[in-house]
This record gives structure tokens, sequence and C-alpha cells, in this order.
């Protein structure tokens, strides 16, 4: 279904009028790798991850797509080169429905609806949505909404997938089941993950390797056991509490 | 052909066939003036649907549609004043202004990034200038006006749109029912969902691989040109084109309400609409004679539309489709059919 692919981060940066958001941020996601974005609100993560998906242009630094540089691309461009993505807040077509929703995403690498559709109906079961098919994204729950984001997502068939806080509001059975959902599909296709995620419980359960930003900056990256030992990541982020 | 019904109801089917064929029959059954009134109105209802491309379908604002109009008309008049060639011909030039005003337009709109109202200003700007240059330019008759010899109107001649009320009257409700059709099949096609994921959330459009530029870019284009056709068809059957009368905003906005008041978005909405405007206008007309107080008919006309748009906000087709049980229930949506 899917091959995997690595993505090198190097060197970006992006200020808002004046106001730095990210700085000189490097890192790398390694092919078939679950990983994680981490950090306190506001550190920038969200930026970094609509620079990787094309929405800002980096004011330095560059993205690299298995060795391509994603430099320039539009949006769209960097989807159909095998980039998914989800946003923190749910943007559905609200007026199409759960299937339809997905069948966008497909559209990308087929022109015949039938088949987009057919291809929707496989991603909604993947993810237990199936029987919301026929519901406007209005009528679902939000977990359900947050699948269908991923879901749509999944549809262009990315190569790496990057998930914004797709656990945030979650019960820990629904994030264990979203867990459930990211570990398979890693497991089955080789699908690269790079996700945000303030849900400490779906990041130690998925990712092989963390990186954390804070103020726009790389201030630490490794193993999670490793990571969440660090006295700086404790300090502002996760508190001393986490240890436990 | 099999396709373009997929997904619709049975007893839909039926109603369609039922009006269909009552408009196939209608010039033996009603008189010179209804048959007019007709003419009208489907020639609303083809206007509504190429109009509703863009907004209901795209969520791209147009107020400035008789800009498209005015164009296929006056080419397509122009060319056969001046050249003697006919509108089977001129057609294709009508089509091709129209499309490249369109696209004019829509580049300028989207190049730089101008959304909703103001890329309806932007629409407005161009109706409104094209109709200063109409009016000055002698080649097209200028203020004065812009005249189609009218000949024998006994014969019928397709080739040169000369002919019967009644021909006319074909030639309309064929252009509706095609425009129709055409609209159905783009709607359930890639375009059409590419163009719903656009008017629902522009950047999640995008990071579902849409580019934007492009689709947005398709839709003004297939809009203007049927659009341009239409004009055609103003243009001789009318057989007099004044600029105000063709290119102003009040005629952008007339040929857009009906759509509004059928319904945004749905394929019924802009036929239900022009159904329900014109004959409505008409209606007070002939009520209003009596009374003799300058426009008392404008007054109540619009006390209607206003009356109709506040009780049926979403417009009048989704709530008869519901009351005709042609709204699709949650099980059918698989063919994604949006009749």
């Amino acid at each position: 279904m899917t091959s995997s692919a690595s993505l090198s981060v190097r060197g970006i940066s992006k200020s808002f009028s004046g106001l730095k958001a990210v700085e000189n941020v490097t890192f790398d996601v390694v092919p078939g790798s679950i990983q994680a974005l981490i950090g306190p609100n506001g550190a920038g993560k969200t930026t970094i991850f609509n620079m990787i998906a094309g929405v800002f242009r980096p004011d330095t630094g560059d993205v690299f797509l298995d060795g391509q540089s994603l430099k320039g691309k539009r949006p769209d461009q960097i989807c159909r080169a095998g980039v998914g993505r989800t946003f923190q807040i749910v943007r559905p077509f609200n007026d199409l429905t759960v299937a339809e929703n997905v069948a966008v995403g497909a559209l990308t690498w087929t022109d015949d609806v039938k088949e987009a559709r057919d291809y929707a109906r496989t991603v909604l079961g993947l993810l237990g949505l199936d029987d919301k098919r026929d519901a406007r994204p209005t009528g679902i729950t939000l977990p359900d909404r947050k699948c269908l984001e991923v879901a749509r997502a999944l549809a262009t068939k990315p190569k790496i997938l990057l998930l914004d806080e797709v656990m945030a509001g979650l019960r820990p059975t629904e994030t264990d089941r979203m867990v459930d959902v990211f570990r398979k599909l890693n497991h089955d296709t080789g699908l690269t993950i790079l996700l945000i995620e303030h849900v400490m419980r779906a990041v130690m359960a998925l990712s092989a390797h963390i990186v954390v930003v804070n103020y726009g900056k790389v201030i630490a990256e490794g193993k999670p056991e490793v990571v969440t030992r660090n006295p700086d990541v404790l300090a502002c982020y996760l508190g001393a509490e986490a240890v436990h | 052909m099999k396709r373009l019904f997929e997904g619709v109801p049975a007893h839909g089917l039926v109603l369609l066939a039922l009006f269909a064929a009552a408009l196939v029959v209608a010039p033996f059954l009603v008189s010179n003036y209804i048959l007019s009134v007709l003419i009208i109105v489907l020639y609303f209802a083809y206007i509504g649907q190429a109009w509703n491309l863009m907004l209901g379908f795209a969520g791209l604002l147009s107020l400035g549609h008789a800009l498209f109009v005015g164009i296929g008309a006056y080419s397509s008049a122009a060319l056969f004043i001046h050249f003697g060639i006919p509108p089977v011909i001129g057609v294709f030039a009508a089509i091709a202004l129209s499309v490249l005003m369109g696209c004019l337009i829509g580049y300028l709109g989207f190049r730089f990034s101008i959304h909703g109202v103001y890329f309806a200003l932007l629409t407005i700007a161009f109706a409104e200038f094209t109709l200063i240059m109409v009016d000055h330019t002698r080649w097209l008759g200028s203020t004065e006006g812009f005249f189609l010899p009218v000949s024998n109107r006994s014969s019928v001649d397709l080739i040169n749109l000369r002919g019967t009320p009644v021909m006319f009257y074909y030639v309309i409700l064929t252009m509706t029912a095609l425009a129709l059709a055409l609209c159905r099949w783009l709607l359930n096609s890639k375009l059409g969902y590419y163009w719903q994921a656009i008017r629902e959330d522009q950047q999640a459009a995008e990071a579902s691989g849409v580019h934007l530029f492009k689709y947005k870019m398709i839709a003004v284009a297939i809009s203007s040109g049927l659009t341009g056709i239409a004009g055609v068809f103003y243009a001789f059957y009318y057989n007099n084109l004044f600029p105000d009368a063709t290119f102003g905003t009040n005629r952008s906005i007339e040929m857009i309400l009906g759509t509004i008041v059928g319904g945004v978005g749905t394929l019924f909405g802009p036929i239900i609409g022009a159904f329900i405007l014109t004959p409505l206008g008409e209606m007070l007309t002939g009520l209003t004679e009596g009374f003799r107080i300058d426009g008392i008919k404008q007054f109540f006309w619009g006390l209607c539309v206003a009356l109709i748009v506040l009780f049926r906000p979403s417009g009048v087709w989704p709530w008869i489709a519901s009351l005709l049980k042609l709204d699709r229930k949650p099980e059918d949506r698989s063919s994604g059919d949006r009749s």
C-alpha cells in the first residue's frame, strides 16, 4: 500500500513579524519509523509541520523527502510527493459525507471516483469508521472526526504521515485504539509517522525516537527513556512527576 | 447515460420524466404569452445552473455574470451583423471570448489570493468596465443599441437562429436539459469532489492534494463558457442589445436570485428558483396593474423574495426534495447524487 520515506529537516527557521517561532531546527525521521515531536504549547511544533507541508515557506533551511528538496513546493504538490498531514483543529469538508471526505484524499492517485470511494471504504474500515461513512462530519463525535482527519490523510497513500495532536481530547481507550491503528499501519506497510502529541501515553507507546522543542529550538532528542529523563525537558515540559 | 441517473430514486425518475414530458408538450397546450414566460423561465434556469457551478459547487461568488452573457451576446451578434456569420459558428467565438474573460478574472483573483466578497467585487468591476467599453464602441452600436435584423418569424432556421417562439423554446429547453446533465455529471466526477472540497475548506483541500488554482480556474472557465452560450440565445431571441440592459449589475443580480431562492449548490435549485421568480413577477404585474402606484409590483415582488429567503434560507428545493422524499437517505448516498 505504501512505501516508507525518510524526512530530513535541515536548519529551518520561521519568524512572524519579528517573533522567531522556529529557529534553526534540524532533525531526521528514519524511514519506517514512528517519531514524536513534543514540547510545550507555543514551542513551534505546528509551525514546523506547516513548513514541512508547504503551508509556510521557511525563512531559512530546507526540508528533504527521500533526499528531494521540498523547497518552493505548494502543499498539494507536497501531498502528492507523499506527505500526508492532519490538522490540529480538525478541518473536515462539512457538506460532504465521511466517505466523500476520504475519497477526496484518494483522488490524488486516481481519477476514477468509484475507485476512490472504494478505497475510502477500505481506509474507513481500517480506522473503524466504516459504519459512519454516510454521516456528515458534523454528526459524528470528536474522536471520530479526528479519525476522519487521519483517514483522509491516509487515503492519499502517503509515504510519511504527519499527525498533529490526533489524540488530544480522546479517552484513554480511544487513545489505545488509535495507537493500535498506527502501530499496525507502521508494521504492515512501513508507513513513516511523525507525530506532534501531548498525550505521553501515546508518545511512549508509539515512538522510537523523540524530538523535543521549546521556544522554537530543539532542546533534546533521542530514545524516549532517555529524553524523558533529560532535566531540561523535565523542567520546561514534562514536570518532575513524569519521571515515575 | 446510465450513470447519469444512477442513484436517483425510482419515483424521482418518474417525476423527472413527467416534468420533462410536460415541458416538451407545453408549446402545444399553452398560449403565446405563457410560452414567452416559459422561455424566460428556462433562460434563467440555464444561467442559474451555470452560475451555480461557481458558487454552489466551488464556493466562488460572482456578482458580474451578466458580463459573460454580454460577451456571448455581443460577439455572436457582431459576427452575424458585420460578417454574416451564423450563430451556430458564432457560438464558438462567444464561448472562447467568455472563457478568456473568465480566465483573466480568475487568474487575477486566484493569483493574488482575492477571496470571497473581494473576488465578487472583481467580477463586478470587470462587468462594469466592459459595459463602459461597449458604451463607447460604435462598432457594437454604443449606447444607441445593437440590432439584429428581424426577419420572418414564421419559418424555422436553426443555423441562423431565426424563427418562431416555439423554436426558441425548444432551443432553450434543450440547453437547460444539457446544462443540468452536465452539472450532474461534473458534480459526481473528480472535479465535483475537488470543487466541493475547495468550497468547504481550502486549506484542507490543498493538504489533500487539490491544486487550488487549477481547479478554481476550471470552475470559472466552464461557468463563463456556459453563460456565454446563454448570451447567444439572448441576442438572437431579443434581437436588440443595449449595454446597460446587458452588462448592468442589476442584470447580474437578477440572474442569480432564482438560484438563491431555489437552493445554491443543488442541481434543481436553479430550475425551481426560475420557475418561482419569473412567474411571480408576471403574476404581480397582472395583479398590481389596477393600483397605478409606481413601484408597487417591485415592492410586492421584493417582499415575496424576502419571505421565501426568510423561511427557506437554504433554498426551496431542499425543502421540496424532502417533501417528495427525493433527498438522499443516508444509505442511498453511495452513488453520491445530489439531485
